[in-house]
């Protein structure tokens, strides 16, 4: 009996180590991608770096003004789209959720959320690109935003779900009208988890290269114009990856290093949002 | 606004569907299983993109497995509060949120010739990328996945189930083989088919690695160790370069099977998770 007993205890701390060591030992990958990446990037950037274009092959120098300039510009663009439609339906969502269009939309909401990022690309391909006959920024940018729809629509929904009904009673009973209640009372009680489910979609897109090869496609040089190819900080990342010389390998380790640091800074952001949300609530 | 997202998804299977009309027409059912893709000679077969695409991502799943129950396990139930929780749950969370281009690019310059030596350990041909190279990476990728909703599974077993079994003076293994898995098993089931989604659609990482042959393997060997394509990559790398229609339209066909099976792996993977959240 007392054998037993020993053996039972023994198999269940054994148990518990295998559990600790595989659960701690996910982490390393995750460690080792970021101190390489941390330590074959830094030394690439500067203000050099972050000032200019791209070098041809065999010239010294060279940066990714191009690629930091289109990635922002297409995600504020993408976010401009996305923002106010995802709101739109995640009020829509929390407020009205037994009819049938919620349902169905709740539906849509869950299969854009499967959609493989480059089925996005093909679809955009064919809704602006082939009639506008150029790869376009503007493209890129509605990729993205369909991207982070899913994101916004749900966070704001979740966050809303969550205020207590008395908030909204309390407004109506007043006598102030629906839509003020909506945009006065609810939206911004709940204003600080949207915007933590805002920077969350673009800690996601901005690092999304697939739904961007065929859309903003890239491109060499500095572009304002949302008609023209635009570079992104992925495509860059992909483009020089791939490409057999030294030179371009190092711009790439220094876009990464910074895309990095976005991707980083972003979900710090969205940490620190919903924690503080949270003690307030 | 609501409206406006039923129309999105409508027009993405519209699209698709159109586009993929010529290839439907020309090659019928027989394109799933057809073995040959050589755009040259107009020949197109999904059977390897089809392969090469299981093969990653259910290699990838068997392997992140043991992890991520294993993180649902410890952060769900031995440790579920204090710092140490929550700095490994943040970690966690942050490996889903690292860009798949930077794993790929991580990938080619270490990862590939680690394996290349591995590969010629054991005897294989070395080519350092490939299918195990990329079922790799995309093992670590998708664990975020299934082991955050492991964890909230875990934690929702009600404790009077727990405390019970304790009170019958079960250990702990036995408590979590007993009680805590099978009360949770539809539910990690649920994670572990998101995982599965994740991984089918999962373009760049894989595209880098992966070596990109549209030949089906000679031998098994072949077929884990040595190149191939799936279908997101060989999307990613031929869509700009497909000249004319037919070629075009067999790879939005392929986007379009690749649509439709994330799609229902995802579909289903939510009704579980709902159902068990609502009991």
């Amino acid at each position: 009996m007392e054998a037993k007993i020993g053996f039972r205890n023994t198999k269940s701390v054994i148990f518990k180590g295998i559990v600790v060591f595989f659960a701690f030992v996910i982490t390393l990958p995750l460690i080792i991608v970021l101190i390489y990446i941390i330590k074959q990037g830094i030394t690439q950037v500067n203000w050099h770096f972050l000032t200019n274009v791209p070098a041809p092959v065999g010239e010294k120098g060279g940066g990714i003004l191009n690629a930091l300039w289109g990635s922002f510009l297409m995600v504020m663009v993408a976010a401009v789209v996305a923002i106010p439609v995802g709101m739109a339906a995640g009020i829509y969502l929390s407020e009205n959720p037994r009819t049938k269009l919620a349902y169905y939309s709740g539906l849509c909401v869950d299969i854009l959320q499967g959609v493989p990022s480059i089925v996005v690309g093909i679809v955009v391909y064919f809704w602006i690109v082939k009639p506008l006959g150029t790869f376009s920024a503007l493209s890129g940018s509605l990729a993205l935003a369909i991207m982070m729809l899913p994101i916004v629509i749900r966070s704001t929904e979740q966050t809303l779900r969550l205020l207590p009904d008395s908030l909204k009673e309390a407004a109506l009973s007043l006598g102030v009208p629906y839509h003020r209640v909506i945009l006065k009372v609810i939206v911004p009680c709940g204003f600080a988890g949207i915007l933590s489910g805002i920077t969350l979609s673009i800690a996601r897109v901005i690092g999304e290269t697939a739904p961007l090869l065929f859309t903003a496609f890239g491109n060499p040089y500095l572009s304002s114009s949302l008609t023209k190819p635009m570079e992104s900080l992925p495509h860059l990342i992909f483009t020089y990856a791939t490409s057999p010389y030294d030179d371009w390998h190092n711009l790439a380790w220094g876009a990464s290093f910074i895309l990095l640091m976005f991707v980083l800074i972003l979900n710090i952001v969205t940490k620190v949002i919903t924690r503080k949300w949270k003690i307030q609530l | 606004m609501s409206i406006l997202l039923v129309l999105i998804i409508l027009g993405v299977l519209a699209t698709l569907i159109l586009e993929s009309m010529p290839s439907i027409k020309a090659l019928g059912i027989g394109f799933l299983w057809g073995k040959i893709w050589d755009p040259v000679q107009n020949i197109y077969g999904a059977y390897p993109f089809l392969v090469g695409t299981l093969l990653t991502s259910f290699i990838a799943l068997i392997i992140s497995i043991p992890f991520s129950y294993a993180i649902a396990i410890y952060l769900g139930e031995y440790n579920p509060k204090g710092w140490l929780s929550d700095l490994l749950k943040n970690t966690i969370e942050l490996i889903a949120a690292v860009p798949s281009i930077i794993y790929g690019f991580w990938g080619l310059f270490v990862l590939v010739p680690i394996i290349r030596t591995f590969e010629m350990k054991i005897g294989v041909a070395p080519y350092g990328i490939g299918v195990f190279t990329s079922s790799l990476i995309l093992a670590v990728m998708i664990i975020p996945y299934a082991a955050s909703l492991g964890i909230t599974l875990i934690r929702m077993v009600p404790s009077p189930l727990k405390e019970g079994a304790y009170a019958l003076g079960a250990t702990r293994y036995e408590v979590i083989k007993s009680v805590i898995m099978p009360y949770t098993r539809s539910g990690l089931f649920a994670g572990v088919l998101l995982s599965l989604g994740r991984a089918l659609g999962e373009t760049m990482a894989v595209t880098m690695l992966i070596g990109n042959t549209s030949a089906v393997a000679d031998s098994l060997n072949n077929a884990i160790f040595g190149p191939g394509n799936t279908m997101a990559s060989v999307i990613a790398n031929e869509f700009t370069e497909a000249d004319h229609t037919e070629y075009l339209s067999a790879l939005i066909e392929l986007g379009l099977v690749l649509f439709f099976v994330t799609v229902v792996i995802n579909l289903i993977g939510k009704r579980i998770i709902t159902k068990f959240t609502n009991n």
